[in-house]
This record gives C-alpha cells, sequence and structure tokens, in this order.
C-alpha cells in the first residue's frame, strides 16, 4: 500500500536562514571523510563544514547570528562530488531543514530527498535577494512552501523550483520510498524473470 | 523499431512501472556494496523488519578504509575496525557474498566489479559511491547512491529515480604518446564544466575512445560525475566482449556466444536521437594537470595557470564581463587554497608526494604506465611516492610482470589494494600543506586527508614523471 504518510509530510519550512556563498562546494568539504568512518549518522551535525569552519573564521556557520538557521542558501552545484549521505544527514543534524540555491548536484539532491530535506532551486537574482535579505539581517524570517513552489522573506516573494516527482513525495510524506518500492513486488520479479542476464541469456 | 540509445533501451528493460511521484522504479541489475556507505542501510532494514529482495544479485568487498601496510585485524584504528566487522555480520545475516581482506577477489569496489566480471553489458548497476560510473564503461547504466537507497535497493533491487538525459560526446582523432585516457576526461571536464553534465549521462564515443582499452575506458567513465554526469558510458563493443571472456562471473561456452549477441544489441542505434552532441578534437589533447579545488580546473602541460584579469580586460561588456568575474571569484579562492599565481605555467610546480591509484587510474595497464616512466630512475629525494593496486589481483598481475621491484627500485613504496590516499580513510594521508601529485579523481579542499593538503590530479604516468623529476613535468620528454 502506497498511502500517504501524515506524519511526514513536509508542505513547508519555516525559520531564519543561512547564506552560504560560493559555487560547487562539495560534500568533502560539507563532511570531511574522516567523519564517515562510523557506523551510524549519529554526532555529524557538529562536525558539518568542519575544516571550512577551522579555516575561515567568518565562517556563516561559525557566525552565532545564524545559530538556530533552518533554510541554507546556497548558489550553484551545491553538493557535487561525493555521493556521502553523511553531507545532508550532518547539514539536517545541524539543525537544516530546507535549501534552497540556484542549483544542485543530482546525488546530493536525491539524498537530501529520501532524508526529507527538501531542495528548491531558484534563480541567481531570486536567490541573491535572499542571501541580502538575511546578512543584512540574520532574524528575517524565511517560509519555504513546496506546495505553492515560493520562498517569502522580507516582504518578498521569490518562486523556486521543485521537480513534480519531490514535490510530490514531500507532499505525500513518501520521501521514503522503500515501502513504495516494495508496493508491486510481483512487478519487479517479473522484471528479473524477463532480464536475459538473469535468467542466462 | 524507433532509433533508441543505450541508455533508453536499458532504462527501458529494467523499468518496472511508473511511481505515483512520477519517478521511475527502476530495477537493479548489479549491487555492489562496500564498508562505509552500507552499516546504517543493513540497521534501517532491520529496524523494518525487513529483508534483502535479491542478496544472489549483491555483491560486497572492503576497500575505503583497509590499511595498505598492516592488514592484521583488529585493525589498529578502532572505528575502521568496527566498520570492518558490522559489513561482516551484515554479510553473514543477509547471506551476500563478500570478498573480504582475507579473498584474492578483494579490492577497490569499482576494479573488482569489472576484473571479476560482475560488471556486463546492459546492466543497470547502482553503488553507495559516486565513482559507480566507471562500470560504465562496458554500456552498464551505472550510478552512485546515498545510503538511503542502499537501503532501499536492498529492500526492493530498485530505486525511485527521474530518467537521465544522453550527451553524446565524441573524440575524434587518436591520442598522441603520452596521453592518455585521463587527459581526455580531463579536457572534456574542463570544457562543458563540473555541473555540465547535470541531468545527463554521458555517451563517450568516437575513434579515440574505442581505440582505448577497457582499463582506459574504465577511467573516462570513473570521472563523468567530475563533470555532473550521474552516470557515463561507452557503447560494448569487441574490446568490452574480449575482456570479459573467461572471467569468473562472465558467460561461459554457448550462454557466451548468446550473451555477445545480446550486448551487441544494446549498443545505441545508428541514427538514434541525443538531447545534446559534443565534438573533441582527441589528436589535440595534451597531458592535462589541475591547478585548481575542482576538477574542471585544469590546464595542459605547456599551459599556464588562468589569470581570470587577464582574460577578463579581453572580453566584452555586459553578460560576458558579469560571467568573468564570477570566475574570476573561483579562480581567486582556489589560487589562494593552491598558493599558486596566475598566469605561471604549470609545468614546474614542486611536489611532495606522488599517488598512483584510486579507482580511477589503478589498474593493470595504469601501473605498466607509471612503471615505464620509472624504470631505471630515482624518485627525487624530497618525494614520498606510493604505488597502490585497485585490487588484489591487479597487485598479482603487476607482480608477475615485475612491475614492483620497478617501483620499489625507484623508490616507490609498494602497497596492499585499497583507496588509500584518494580520500584518506586509511592511514594514507597528506600531511599539512603537501602538494602531492595524484592519479586519483578530486583534487577537493582536504580531500587527501589534510585540511590545507593540495592535489594536483594527472595520468599515472604524469604522476611519475613528477615523482623522478620533484616537479610537474611533460612526461612525453620521458617517454623515447
Amino acid at each position: 500500500m502506497s498511502t500517504s504518510s501524515p506524519d511526514r509530510r513536509i508542505d513547508r519550512v519555516s525559520g531564519t536562514a543561512l547564506p552560504l556563498r560560493g559555487n560547487n562546494i562539495d560534500t568533502d568539504r560539507i563532511i570531511p571523510a574522516r567523519y564517515l568512518k562510523a557506523i551510524t549518522f549519529e554526532g555529524l551535525g557538529e562536525h558539518v563544514f568542519e575544516d571550512d569552519r577551522a579555516s575561515m573564521p567568518d565562517h556563516p556557520f561559525e557566525n552565532p547570528a545564524y545559530a538556530g538557521a533552518s533554510i541554507l542558501v546556497v548558489n550553484e552545484n551545491f553538493g557535487s562530488g561525493s555521493s556521502r549521505e553523511h553531507a545532508p544527514q550532518a547539514l539536517k543534524r545541524w539543525g537544516i531543514g530546507a535549501c534552497v540555491g540556484e542549483s544542485f548536484s543530482e546525488i546530493f539532491l536525491g539524498n537530501a530527498t529520501t532524508i526529507g530535506l527538501p531542495c528548491a532551486t531558484a534563480d541567481a537574482g531570486g536567490v541573491e535577494r535572499l542571501m541580502a535579505a538575511t546578512e543584512q539581517d540574520p532574524r528575517t524570517r524565511m517560509i519555504l512552501s513546496v506546495a505553492g513552489r515560493h520562498v517569502e522573506a522580507a516582504g518578498q516573494t521569490v518562486p523556486v523550483r521543485i521537480p513534480d516527482a519531490v514535490r510530490e513525495a514531500l507532499l505525500t510524506g513518501q520521501w521514503d520510498a522503500t515501502a513504495l518500492l516494495l508496493d508491486d513486488f510481483e512487478a519487479v520479479r517479473a522484471v528479473s524473470g524477463r532480464l536475459p542476464y538473469v535468467t542466462g541469456f | 523499431m524507433s532509433r533508441r540509445t543505450l541508455l533508453q533501451k536499458v532504462w527501458d528493460l529494467h523499468t518496472v512501472r511508473r511511481l505515483p511521484t512520477g519517478q521511475t522504479q527502476l530495477f537493479i541489475g548489479l549491487h555492489l556494496i562496500h564498508e562505509v556507505t552500507t552499516p546504517q542501510a543493513f540497521d534501517m532494514l532491520r529496524a523494518r523488519g525487513a529483508g534483502v529482495a535479491f542478496p544472489e544479485r549483491t555483491y560486497a568487498t572492503v576497500d575505503h578504509i583497509v590499511p595498505t601496510l598492516d592488514q592484521r585485524r583488529p585493525f589498529a584504528d578502532e572505528l575502521a575496525e568496527q566498520m570492518m566487522a558490522a559489513l561482516e555480520r551484515n554479510c553473514r545475516e543477509f547471506g551476500i557474498r563478500f570478498a573480504d581482506l582475507g579473498s584474492e577477489r578483494q579490492g577497490i569496489v569499482h576494479v573488482i566489479g569489472p576484473e571479476l566480471g560482475l560488471t556486463q553489458p546492459g546492466l543497470t548497476i547502482a553503488c553507495g559511491d559516486s565513482h559507480t560510473s566507471t562500470h560504465g564503461a562496458f554500456g552498464a547504466v551505472a550510478f552512485g547512491i546515498g545510503t538511503s537507497q542502499v537501503r532501499d535497493v536492498l529492500a526492493s533491487q530498485c530505486l525511485a529515480i527521474d530518467p537521465l538525459k544522453v550527451r553524446r560526446i565524441t573524440v575524434s582523432g587518436a591520442l598522441g604518446p603520452g596521453v592518455y585516457a585521463k587527459d581526455v576526461i580531463l579536457e572534456i571536464i574542463a570544457r562543458l564544466g563540473v555541473k555540465g553534465g547535470v541531468g545527463f549521462a554521458y555517451e563517450y564515443g568516437g575513434p579515440a575512445i574505442e581505440g582505448l582499452s577497457m582499463d582506459e575506458r574504465m577511467t573516462v567513465c570513473n570521472m563523468s560525475i567530475e563533470g555532473g554526469a550521474r552516470a557515463g558510458y561507452v557503447n560494448p563493443d569487441e574490446t568490452t566482449f574480449r575482456y570479459l571472456a573467461g572471467r569468473p562471473f562472465a558467460p561461459a561456452g554457448d550462454a557466451f556466444e548468446r550473451a555477445k549477441q545480446w550486448w551487441a544489441s544494446m549498443a545505441s542505434d545508428d541514427g538514434a536521437p541525443y538531447d545534446d552532441e559534443v565534438q573533441i578534437d582527441g589528436d589535440a589533447i595534451e597531458p592535462r594537470v589541475t591547478w585548481g579545488i575542482n576538477p574542471g580546473q585544469s590546464v595542459g602541460v605547456s599551459e599556464r595557470i588562468p589569470d581570470p584579469r587577464a582574460a577578463a580586460s579581453e572580453k566584452a561588456e555586459g553578460q560576458a564581463e558579469a560571467e568573468a568575474r564570477v570566475d574570476a571569484g573561483a579562480v581567486d579562492e582556489a589560487l589562494a587554497f593552491m598558493g599558486f599565481a596566475a598566469g605561471a605555467p604549470i609545468a614546474g610546480t614542486k611536489v611532495d608526494v606522488a599517488f598512483v591509484g584510486s579507482c580511477t587510474n589503478s589498474r593493470l595497464t595504469d601501473l605498466r604506465e607509471a612503471a615505464r616512466v620509472v624504470r631505471g630512475q630515482r624518485v627525487a629525494p624530497h618525494v614520498r611516492a606510493l604505488a597502490v593496486p585497485g585490487s588484489k589481483a591487479v597487485r598479482q598481475a603487476a607482480e608477475a610482470e615485475g612491475l614492483h621491484e620497478v617501483f620499489l627500485e625507484a623508490g616507490f613504496e609498494w602497497r596492499g589494494a585499497g583507496c588509500s590516499m584518494c580520500l584518506a580513510m586509511n592511514p594514507d594521508r597528506l600531511n599539512g600543506r603537501e602538494v602531492c601529485a595524484s592519479s586519483s579523481n578530486r583534487n577537493f579542499k582536504g580531500r587527501q586527508g589534510s585540511p590545507t593538503g593540495r592535489t594536483l590530479l594527472m595520468s599515472p604516468a604524469m604522476v611519475a614523471a613528477a615523482a623522478v623529476s620533484g616537479e610537474v613535468t611533460d612526461v612525453r620528454q620521458m617517454l623515447d
């Protein structure tokens, strides 16, 4: 049964925001590989961007003004590189509930979605307005509407894109796909049974 | 029947159904797993009381955390030991085949899949590692996934995924002496950018690609993800079939002949529609070296590190200028981290470490090419040099040819198989601001284990040349 999961539905994320400027911020920077040496995701939150924070005292994740932020605002190709789910896990465990950016790497986007961390894209001008609003006043309250596909902040509304499948998954609470994929297991067996490499050519 | 690309054929064949969310439920023909991205996935399975749907379509090995010097158990690194033990327990509990440290089949997951014949044309392949694109070299559709998706594949042998577009990249001509697959893919990424491939699978073809060995095709496909493309592939041909013949998990006898027919039928049809097409002149590619902090930031070894200000002043006003300013920011950040000067030649850059290894370039032909350069030479006194075979089988084959002696006599260390200094999850790592000539795939900040360490990506032969001369050197000058 692929019924929706009411308690997991995500139709909006709200709170203060954290602007993180720069393109191609890779997952090695979000969570250095040494923190992948673990058999759980526990405790990853405190190590998010650890090396960048150590080398850049003005890193936004170090800035107390952004403590408690829920929405991460980024530029292009955020989350490129390694497929480590540890990256969105670390962000989520730090307290991030949604990301808004110019673009995301595909694997990062898939990983974030599957743990219920919405990633919405906006054009460069929209992202700049959101970053500027938050930099001007870190207390600026931001609302990402998954249903309405827009972000509201400081009296402005910025339209965002969320792929239909992702939006549907978030709105119905089916972002964890396992149940959905097991829904019609006979169909899975049927596909397996027609594959030449399964049947011995 | 309409003309289709390999990607479309494989996709159609493996589609279970369209999900209510609009995504495709895609059957995964081969699921490769390793110690880093699976322990949480197995725990999630257990928490749901779920099992592994198709354990016979799953194969495990250990690679990222493996010490390449002292492999006695328990490992000195307690966390590494925990991960190893978790994978052993999970494979035992769920009936999954495991090429563990005691097995002759152990090695980097993207090296052993192909060499065991698990990787075959026409398959869908998933693994919790972004370099799964490597397996596309065989005409498989292969991509990296995260841990929750590993859980999905374990539980259902399926993924919920959006279809990919296909960009055909045709490389004409032939590669010159001293120019390798690594240089081709670095050129492609420099041209199309590190996010140019988002939403695409890259189909590599043309004479310069068709002329590559399977090892080299794997190098090209391996770094598809560095260009943003989740998957990359080469259409299967006689080179592919010859490689697979006689491999442990490849079909044998009559089945091999039938398989060959089917594999060939999965190649893209002539005149198949592509979403985008790009031409690259293979004759013009020279050995390449990265100078920055992402794999798109590379130049030919005879070239200079870019100077965005010089470039910007030549550009027209308006949009182009705005773009150039953005580039200048990225270049400034990279050069500040690397400590390099804009406009300086890349050749002559001093290196402290030389690393031949990783899922990109640790196969037998990679080691042969590096050994060809170091034979009879000495590693420069200030350079620490490591040769790390991608698998036990590669190591044995290399030793059978005496390559280990060539490396050892030159002053390289000859190590056990694993991911090693590509990402430093084992004891092999850079110290401080060391500069590493590396045959791996990522020059990200901190990638090789020191937050301030610096990585220059290049071919294994170029790494060997840098090891011997102590600085970035055009390997073509060292080959006769």
